[in-house]
């Protein structure tokens, strides 16, 4: 698991986090001022969502002139909610077995 | 982190209870090949799989409704005695519903598991699912998320 995975998840519980990282998605790119635009919220909270977002390393920014622009970083994602996706597949699994176990004995 | 997941069985507690810590049982739902429980408080927990053997650590026992112990969930720490940096948490609560009972398990301490840079390069590597897929799925979890 992710060594970061709390600070992955706390970034990700955020609704207004979540919607900005779906649009960076959709968009493939993004500025705190065009993300603002989308939003309802203000540009400078929209600057402090990146800044959680990107310490949990879900986005990556990139200076141009006097803009930073914001792209998403998949890796994280994809591997925490895979291996959370396993693990609980393997729980319903095993659930599974213990109730017909459970049930037959009966 | 955590993950929760429960089920409602059509058996008296007590005999949910006989299944989920009962070694010739764990032997069939946890490992494929047997099992061994030293059913009290520190107790050990040897997994028998056919391809390998794993180690748990009891931590509570409190019959029938409670039942937990910590295990190395991650097969590159099989055979090491289990301790917060090489394993993972997992608590059963059991109760009586009706004639039945709802059985749930928690497992957590995920985020302190060592060794795990090599995994989430590999589980990235074979991923072949789209980015909305996972996002869907990461919400799904992220539900479950105790804050």
């Amino acid at each position: 698991m992710a060594a970061h995975a709390e600070e992955l998840f706390a970034a990700l519980a955020d609704p207004t986090r979540w919607r900005v990282l779906n649009l960076l998605a959709e968009r493939g790119e993004g500025t705190a001022t065009t993300l603002a635009g989308e939003l309802p919220v203000s540009r400078v909270a929209v600057v402090k969502h990146l800044a959680v977002l990107d310490r949990a390393r879900l986005v990556e920014s990139r200076r141009r002139g006097r803009e930073v622009r914001y792209t998403v970083r998949p890796e994280p994602l994809t591997a925490t909610a895979r291996h959370l996706a396993a693990i609980a597949h393997e729980w319903d699994e095993r659930l599974a077995v213990i109730k017909r176990l459970a049930e037959e004995g009966e | 982190m955590k993950i929760e997941r429960e089920t409602v069985i059509a058996a008296p507690v007590e005999r949910v209870w006989e299944v989920l810590t009962g070694g010739e049982h764990v032997g069939r739902w946890f490992s494929d090949a047997g099992a061994e429980i030293d059913l009290r408080p520190g107790g050990a927990i040897v997994l028998r799989w056919t391809y390998g053997v794993g180690r748990g650590r009891i931590v509570d026992v409190d019959p029938p409704r409670r039942f937990s112990y910590r295990w190395a969930a991650i097969r590159e720490h099989w055979g090491e005695e289990p301790d917060d940096r090489n394993s993972t948490l997992v608590e059963f609560t059991l109760a009586r519903e009706g004639d039945g009972t709802r059985l749930r398990v928690i497992e957590s301490g995920f985020e302190a598991l060592e060794g795990t840079d090599e995994q989430r390069r590999r589980a990235f590597e074979d991923n072949t699912e789209g980015w909305e897929t996972q996002l869907g799925n990461i919400r799904e979890y992220v539900a479950r998320v105790a804050a």
